[in-house]
């Protein structure tokens, strides 16, 4: 009972959150994929601070828009440079959540999803600190990198940094809402619906640890 | 809460009908429910009797086909609706639907059509009436807006075709009296080989059963096949008179859900029966109509029966562009239309001057008449090829005579003569096999700018009338010419360039700066020749032949490179919409369509045109490479 004693010290929402990983789903078109992307006031990690949060949910490699979330995070943390890119003002009329209201949100929604960004690695490590900030482990999700991914459904490997703006220039997706949270969180949908439909035509029995490993 | 996505789709969604009439928030909510698919080239979204789906589609990217079996039937493009038949039926699907590209499709929950229906009379009567025409978009832009109820389509004028034909019924249905069983009212459709039985008394109608009946009801259990048919009938029938229209048929088999209408004498069901109209007939009746107009024309026998058949013609492309029907399917009834013209022209202008023809002969029309892209009444261009004889300028003056009377009539019917008498009975294009070879040898041997414009005329021939082989010969003798001077393509090449791709750098268009067309854009000139001139090259580089129209050619350079397909798919979708367009804008201004005043566009027009510059610019630039002309540019 050792486990247990040491889940109480965590929230109800975490030990919801983390009771969900305990069903494990091996069917690929039943897993949920949670596309999702963060707006941020930097690029550091551990000094900035998430913004908005942007989702979308895939199942069966269909987008799901009634399964999305989108939040805005009120600030303390400002950063003035940030504000041209997003166009997020600290102060905007829209409705902002604290940051742990939003990561609880977040945490509802995901459940034991399997987690897919573009370039996955910093929104994953962003959420990470606001968890670490709130006294809670690191996510416990599955994570797929649209840009990894991207270079797996690729024949010659290589090691380049391929931007959201590229892939949807390859892909001929028309892009609106460029740098907003769940602008992006859709785009990088479509992305993965691509990619998955290529990865589908290289392996016909595709499981989902094809998507994870990719060296 | 916010929803970006949503508001994105709803972005799109209003700027097509049914969904421009639906209220911000009634759209937000069907935005927010949306599901959004992605299909590769040739995936099904669904398939013929395949059980119905709890959404209906719109094309957000890409393509889809419709087909029943391996026909086509209709092809949607962004905007566009489908799904949505069984839906409302809550039926299997009729067709199958292939992903033609690459297709980002939105899925529309099933529930929602609901919503639409019960709060939206405009969007409920767009459904309807999207049904009644058989197309998704009933309005033209002009009449957007406008009620359908208001029936201006229940009592349409006389430019629409089908949909105001009267609908042709089955004139001797087969009928039961309502004291048998339906064991031997079964009995009887499965010898008459028939799908529904009415059921009389007194010869009028008092019920129907059909196959579905028998399914439901009988299949089931629910009912014994020793039972009366009036046990399993519908009833009451729904009536209507004898010259009930195609629109009115199809509107009262929607609204009552059924698929059997019974045609009796006074339209009610207190007379008597005189037929039966199923959905089945009203498919026929669809497919079949404009080979009505064919058989009048190959029984006209004079010129102006051949106009008034023509003007038909101009009246029903009119409404098959405003109903936005596909242009393939356009440009080929229309181009069948007018080569059954210009073959009767030439019958009757063969027996007008009752002499024997002199040798065989073969007529052949040229330029866009030749590529059959002719949409509106342009001027006639065309040209004749006679077999070698010893009497040349004997059998040259029959023939010339000939040329001039068919080129009369073709005059008569609305071809206007060519200005720059681009006609047959000019003695420069009215030649034998040999002058003909010997004069291309001369335009490809020698090629300056005026040359290369006539071949450019001249090498999208089309066979109408005559000796096939003649032709044949003529096309040969191309061939054998570009072969031995190459170089030739590489000057045709320059000058499919000499028009430069459409867009600035600056995502404008560029517009003509001098001249009565100031600040217009020039349609033809910059975007639809580019295209034109393009495929005529790559075709000929391939040495094919036979293959005239800018749509089949870029097919078949798609199959003959499969590298290059993408873009020459994308090249037949920009000369589609572009066509259109023009024919759109033609029929607007009556006049050619070529000058269109960029700053009267709507946004969306705008853009569309806009998507259809990046293929002119992309086939410039293939063509560039590939015949390596930066060099002589």
């Amino acid at each position: 009972m050792k486990w247990f004693k040491r889940d109480l010290k965590y929230p109800k929402f975490y030990r919801h959150y983390k009771a969900a990983f305990n069903h494990k789903i091996n069917d690929l078109d039943a897993v949920r994929f949670v596309v999702f992307d963060t707006e941020t006031t930097g690029l550091d990690p551990k000094s900035d601070r998430i913004i908005s949060i942007g989702t979308v949910a895939v199942q069966a490699f269909e987008i799901n828009v009634y399964d999305s979330l989108e939040c805005y995070v009120k600030q303390e943390h400002f950063n003035k440079d940030t504000v041209q890119i997003h166009g997020l003002l600290k102060a905007g009329n829209i409705t902002k959540l604290e940051e742990k209201d939003a990561i609880i949100a977040f945490l509802a929604h995901i459940k034991n999803s399997v987690l897919v960004a573009h370039h996955a690695a910093f929104d994953i490590a962003m959420v990470n600190e606001a968890l670490k900030r709130m006294g809670l482990p690191k996510l416990k999700n599955k994570v797929i990198d649209t840009g990894k991914l991207y270079q797996k459904t690729k024949y010659i490997k290589d090691h380049k940094h391929y931007s959201l703006d590229e892939l949807c220039n390859t892909f001929n997706i028309r892009m609106h809402d460029r740098h907003t949270a769940s602008g992006d969180a859709f785009l990088t949908a479509l992305i993965f619906l691509k990619l998955s439909s290529l990865l589908k035509k290289k392996s016909k029995n595709l499981k989902l640890k094809d998507f994870m490993h990719w060296f | 809460m916010t929803n970006t996505i949503a508001e994105r789709i709803l972005d799109f969604l209003k700027g097509f009908p049914p969904f421009d009439y639906l209220s911000y928030d009634e759209l937000l909510h069907i935005s927010t429910q949306i599901k959004v698919l992605y299909y590769e080239k040739g995936d099904h979204i669904f398939k013929q009797n395949e059980a119905l789906h709890d959404y209906f589609y719109v094309v957000k990217d890409g393509a889809v086909g419709l087909y029943s079996d391996n026909t086509l039937i209709d092809e949607c493009d962004e905007g566009d609706i489908f799904g949505l038949r069984a839906v409302i039926r809550k039926d299997l699907y009729l067709l199958n639907a292939i992903a033609e590209e690459e297709s980002i499709i939105y899925g529309i929950p099933a529930k929602s059509i609901d919503d639409i229906i019960i709060n939206n009379l405009q969007a409920n009567q767009f459904i309807l009436a999207s049904f009644a025409t058989n197309t998704r978009h009933p309005y033209s832009s002009e009449n957007k807006g406008k009620l359908f109820a208001n029936e201006t389509i229940l009592q349409p004028n006389a430019s629409s075709f089908t949909e105001v034909q009267s609908a042709s019924f089955s004139k001797n249905p087969i009928t039961c009296q309502p004291i048998i069983t339906i064991k031997e009212a079964s009995v009887i459709m499965s010898q008459s080989n028939i799908g529904s039985i009415i059921i009389t008394e007194n010869n009028r109608p008092i019920g129907i059963i059909t196959d579905k009946d028998l399914r439901h009801k009988i299949a089931t259990g629910k009912h014994d096949i020793s039972e009366h048919v009036t046990a399993i009938m519908s009833a009451p029938v729904i009536t209507f008179p004898k010259h009930i229209t195609v629109a009115e048929a199809q509107i009262a088999m929607l609204n009552h859900g059924i698929s059997h209408l019974c045609i009796t004498k006074d339209g009610t069901i207190n007379s008597e029966l005189v037929g039966i109209l199923s959905e089945h007939d009203i498919i026929v009746i669809h497919g079949n109509n404009p080979s009505v107009l064919i058989k009048e024309i190959k029984r006209a026998s004079s010129a102006n029966q051949l106009q008034m058949i023509m003007q038909k013609a101009q009246l029903l492309m009119k409404n098959y562009i405003e109903q936005n029907i596909p242009v393939g399917f356009i440009t080929n009834i229309i181009s069948a239309i007018n080569d059954a013209i210009t073959k009767r022209c030439i019958q009757l202008s063969i027996d007008e001057l009752q002499e024997e023809l002199p040798t065989s002969f073969a007529w052949l029309a040229i330029g866009s008449q030749g590529r059959k892209e002719q949409l509106l009444l342009t001027d006639q261009d065309n040209a004749l090829v006679y077999e070698n004889v010893q009497n040349d300028a004997v059998v040259k003056s029959y023939f010339l005579r000939l040329s001039k009377a068919v080129n009369n009539k073709l005059n008569v019917v609305g071809f206007e003569f060519c200005p720059a008498e681009m006609m047959a009975s000019n003695p420069k294009w009215c030649l034998s096999v040999s002058q003909w070879k010997a004069q291309f040898k001369n335009w490809i041997t020698h090629p300056d700018e005026d040359k290369i414009l006539l071949c450019n005329i001249f090498f999208d021939y089309d066979f109408v009338f005559g000796n096939h082989d003649l032709v044949d010969q003529m096309s040969d003798s191309i061939f054998e010419a570009i072969d031995n001077y190459e170089i030739f393509l590489n000057f045709m090449g320059r000058n499919a360039l000499r028009n430069p791709p459409p867009l600035s750098f600056f995502r404008n268009f560029l517009v003509e700066d001098s001249g009565d067309h100031k600040d217009q854009f020039d349609i033809k000139a910059r975007a639809i020749m580019p295209l034109v001139d393009a495929a005529r090259l790559l075709i000929l580089s391939h040495e094919i032949k036979d293959i005239n129209s800018t749509m089949a050619r870029y097919k078949k350079l798609g199959d003959l490179e499969p590298q290059n397909k993408d873009l020459y798919d994308s090249c037949i979708n920009a000369f589609r919409i572009l066509l259109r367009f023009r024919t759109q804008h033609g029929l607007k201004r009556n006049d050619s369509g070529r000058f269109i005043d960029i700053k009267n566009l709507n946004k969306n027009d705008r853009l569309k045109l806009k998507g259809c510059f990046k293929p002119v610019k992309d086939i410039q630039e293939l063509v560039k490479i590939r015949f390596k002309l930066s060099q002589l540019l």
